[in-house]
């Protein structure tokens, strides 16, 4: 009755052999936009809800390019027979690639014929862009999606967002829109980026700007990768301190990532599978860190950290994405999650970070995920939690996971956990039925807790000390301003710590 | 008579869909064809191809739920849903009751009005509405009360009653205790009567009386529809004269609903037990009854760990006042009684305990507040079935705790501005906060 179904390459992800070229690319700015859009819909043709999804930086050109891939493997797994369904529309367009380019047409139901991501590329070199337009992912996009430069912001925060800024407002708001329009609902805004350079945190930020003034009722949602203390550029402080303003300013939630924590966590990985212990040997395709099945071959130096950014928006757009018991969609964790405007910083926890092999040996218990969830190890911050105050927690569970179990744990963890006093039973669950690749079920916490607060003192400490030796301040274009703005930021930024801390006395007029 | 269903949100759809599995099982197991016969009348429509078709209206802002629930009843054969009768979204309300109530209410209320129309117009005659939605989240609460609105100016003579599921205590959803108290005082105005199945309590009954031990959410709402649907299935009642009533809800609220401030009901259904155990459970009237009496006064929603301490108050001979004072603390007392009795031998059962006067409210007469329907056909495989719709105090806890977490949240003003940025301002939180207080007060002085 139906013909063989072929699918298109990069869902025959085992098949795929490719070579990767990996160059290590100073300055890269690359902003992604990715729409995702989720929900079964009622009439033929898929009706999708939308969210953009940004990345900024090196590492949001490196995060993204672990994103898609692992998008397509999660997909693939599910979706045996290669239709186009709701599901894979969340993130990509069904287009005739027959058809011209720019004239591609939707094509809603039916088989895959030739997916196109949900994004827009923006690079300030042209560097990374063309290695993706060379390498396996290439056939996702389109030209009509990229907008790039050749000189790089140079590490500085105040180019980025200044002068390319200004330069690129035009193409990018058009694009923004472009992209928009392909959507039957655009719900919400993913921008991934790094702190510490200059086009992810600078260009970066001045899109979030973009964003709120163009669709001021869609939800951002920014994923932020802050810089560790011995990061290699110099003025990376500066960079992030000036870009947590605007996050504040205007993200409607931010996912503070810190690179040590992914470091420490690949190391544990890696420590456990090589550890040689009987038992001890990671089912395939299982760790939080592999990328194996995707569609690139060979994994390049950062892979392994981008991977487990990537498996944290997958857990998080999951339940927007595919059913379950209790839905829980974007919305609903900006609602949520955000008590008062400012303090929207998110810790996020993944558990867990991989599958033994080894049939015989039990399953983690459920209850140990949990328990892991609140644990300092699986958290992509370095701060801890426990001592700090929740304001507010998230849990989406995937996979086979009843609510008797989500509310036994509940239970269980809530003595160890101190909650702010008007919100003693802030939880906010979801239970959706897909596991993630390689795992039965799956965790992902999303706290929003006072602890956030050592980070970004850190953080101003290190800027504290530059800015007293007074190193660098002429590469900020446009000086008195930004260091005017600095000050403010200091001020801000401890501001709205205190207010982390004591949400109490902040929130009128703040 | 028709009922016609409306169901809102994830919940509403998750349950109603319990609802008519349990019903339509109901009336293809028995025997009696009478009794079938009105139950198909009432919650489905037969097609020119003999097909069961329910007379249910689904919707949602989202598409997964009812997408499903289409889908599976589809496939069971027994009976489907409409083709065009549900109406979905794409972006979901994001727990927000303002988003439901402002936004996504008013814009597509004429499609949903539409939808609801033309279901109504299939039946012969319309017994009343039966909108069914949870409090905690956005579409349930905030668009299930905005579509109240609407089928309340649409249909002023009709009955509308609302089946409302409260949350877990422990958080499902972080506002949900704002969405519930914006949900429930904007009901009281609207809705006829509220008929609340609590999370919490539900859970219990699933864990020590049916004995699952992974417990699902369909576990849960199976419960609720099956004491939903022993509620609402036919039933001889005083004014049927020997046959099936047909105006159920119309005569369940003037039994239970006899004054506007009191409009909580409560439902408790005796057995309850696993499947498995069925087989071998043997129960007699007496046993029953006895016990359901205990777990009313005593405000308790399972047959075990009833407090068999409690007792009511000593009679007080005619002529005397009773007061409040000597009512023994943990006592349950009721505004209105609704006792449904199905199974076999029912015409045997002893029901004289619960017309005593000592368990009601003095200032309404205990044969006005007591009220019986019977039926002797069992109620899905259960030999003999008891239920208890009740209007007291039993959720007067529930309740206060609710209005306490919500008025400690708002206190600190958290999460204000995302219901304000939708228009929903602090004053119609404190008007909310207070209608809430009279009510709670209203009961408690019961």
């Amino acid at each position: 009755m139906l013909a063989k179904v072929v699918l298109p390459r990069w869902l025959m992800s085992e098949a795929y052999q490719w070579e990767y070229h990996y160059l290590k690319l100073e300055e890269l700015a690359n902003v992604y936009m990715g729409q995702l859009v989720s929900q079964f819909s009622m009439t033929d043709y898929p009706l999708s809800f939308h969210g953009l999804c940004s990345a900024v930086g090196q590492c949001g050109n490196q995060v993204g390019c672990r994103f898609w891939d692992l998008a397509l493997r999660e997909h693939s797994h599910v979706n045996k027979k290669g239709i186009y369904d709701e599901a894979l529309s969340s993130f990509f367009r069904n287009v005739d690639s027959r058809r011209s380019v720019g004239g591609s047409c939707d094509i809603t139901g039916g088989r895959i014929q030739s997916l196109k991501a949900r994004a827009v590329l923006v690079d300030m070199e042209e560097g990374v862009v063309n290695e993706i337009l060379q390498g396996p992912l290439r056939e996702l996009f389109d030209t009509t999606q990229l907008i790039t430069d050749v000189s790089g912001s140079g590490n500085n925060w105040a180019v980025g967002h200044w002068t390319y800024g200004s330069a690129y407002r035009e193409q990018i708001v058009d694009q923004l829109r472009r992209a928009a329009e392909h959507c039957d609902c655009l719900q919400c805004f993913f921008l991934i980026h790094s702190m510490g350079g200059g086009t992810g945190s600078g260009l970066g930020t001045c899109v979030l700007k973009l964003l709120e003034e163009e669709f001021p009722e869609v939800c951002r949602i920014v994923t932020s990768v802050y810089p560790s203390a011995e990061d290699d550029v110099v003025t990376s402080p500066y960079n992030s301190v000036l870009a947590m303003r605007e996050l504040t300013e205007h993200a409607d939630c931010v996912l503070p990532v810190e690179n040590q924590s992914l470091v420490d966590i690949v190391n544990k990985i890696k420590h456990m599978s090589h550890s040689g212990k009987p038992g001890s040997v990671i089912k395939k395709d299982s760790a939080i860190i592999s990328g194996q099945g995707g569609v690139s071959g060979a994994e390049k130096p950062f892979d392994a950290m981008n991977n487990i950014i990537a498996n944290l928006l997958l857990n998080i757009t999951s339940s927007a994405r595919f059913e379950g018991s209790l839905n829980m969609d974007l919305n609903e964790i900006a609602m949520n999650l955000v008590p008062f405007p400012r303090l929207h910083y998110l810790v996020p926890s993944l558990t867990p970070l991989y599958t033994l092999a080894d049939v015989n040996i039990p399953t983690r218990r459920l209850d140990q995920m949990f328990t892991d969830a609140f644990s300092k190890d699986h958290q992509l911050i370095r701060a801890d939690p426990k001592h700090s105050l929740y304001l507010a927690c998230a849990l989406m569970v995937r996979g086979n996971v009843q609510v008797s179990d989500l509310r036994r744990n509940i239970e269980r963890l809530k003595p160890m956990l101190p909650f702010v006093s008007w919100n003693q039973e802030g939880w906010k669950t979801g239970l959706c039925s897909v596991p993630p690749v390689g795992h039965s079920h799956s965790l992902l916490a999303l706290a929003n807790n006072t602890c956030v607060k050592s980070t970004f003192m850190e953080l101003r400490d290190r800027f504290t000390k530059l800015y007293r030796k007074k190193v660098h301040p002429n590469l900020q274009s446009q000086q008195s301003k930004t260091l005017l703005q600095n000050k403010c930021l200091r001020s801000r930024r401890l501001r709205v710590k205190r207010q982390q801390k004591d949400p109490f006395l902040f929130h009128s007029g703040q | 008579m028709s009922i016609v269903t409306v169901q809102l949100g994830q919940c509403g759809n998750q349950v109603g869909q319990e609802l008519f599995e349990v019903i339509s099982n109901d009336a293809n197991d028995t025997q009696r064809k009478v009794y079938s016969e009105c139950s198909s009348e009432r919650f489905f429509n037969e097609t020119a191809n003999r097909e069961l078709v329910a007379r249910s209206v689904l919707i949602d802002m989202e598409p997964k739920v009812i997408s499903q629930s289409i889908a599976k009843t589809g496939k069971s054969g027994k009976w489907r849903y409409g083709d065009r009768s549900h109406f979905s979204q794409k972006q979901g309300s994001g727990n927000n009751w303002a988003n439901g109530y402002c936004v996504h209410g008013p814009r597509h209320e004429e499609v949903v009005m539409d939808i609801v129309r033309r279901e109504v117009e299939h039946c012969d005659c319309l017994a009343g509405i039966v909108a069914m939605m949870s409090v905690a989240g956005g579409t349930g609460s905030g668009v299930g009360t905005y579509v109240t609105q609407c089928l309340r100016d649409t249909y002023p003579n009709s009955f509308i009653l609302n089946h409302l599921t409260w949350p877990y205590g422990t958080g499902e959803v972080i506002v949900q205790n704002y969405n519930s108290v914006l949900t429930l005082s904007h009901l009281y105005q609207l809705s006829d009567a509220i008929l609340v199945h609590e999370n919490d309590t539900v859970h219990k009954i699933c864990a020590q009386l049916m004995n699952i031990k992974h417990i699902s959410f369909r576990d849960v709402n199976k419960v609720i529809a099956h004491q939903l649907g022993s509620v609402l299935q036919p039933a001889l009642t005083g004014d049927s004269h020997g046959i099936y009533n047909r105006n159920p809800i119309g005569e369940l609220m003037s039994s239970l609903v006899c004054h506007p401030e009191y409009k909580l009901l409560s439902v408790c259904n005796i057995p309850q037990v696993s499947s498995s155990s069925m087989a071998y459970s043997m129960f007699t009237w007496p046993g029953l009854l006895k016990h359901l009496r205990q777990m009313l006064i005593a405000n308790s929603k399972m047959e075990e760990g009833i407090d068999w301490q409690v007792r009511a108050p000593s009679f007080q001979p005619e002529g005397t006042e009773r007061t409040g004072s000597h009512r023994r603390p943990g006592f349950n007392t009721s505004l209105a009684n609704l006792l449904i009795l199905r199974g076999k031998d029912v015409n045997d059962a002893e029901i004289s305990g619960f017309q005593h006067p000592s368990l009601y409210t003095p200032w309404l007469p205990a044969d006005e507040a007591f009220s019986m329907w019977k039926t002797p056909v069992p109620f899905n495989k259960y030999e003999k079935s008891a239920i208890l719709v009740s209007n007291s105090q039993t959720l007067l806890r529930p309740l206060d705790n609710m209005v306490g977490k919500a008025w400690n949240m708002f206190a600190s003003r958290a999460y204000i501005h995302q219901y304000t940025k939708f228009g929903i301002s602090e004053e119609d939180f404190l008007d909310s906060f207070t209608s809430l207080e009279q009510v709670i007060s209203s009961y408690s002085q019961l």
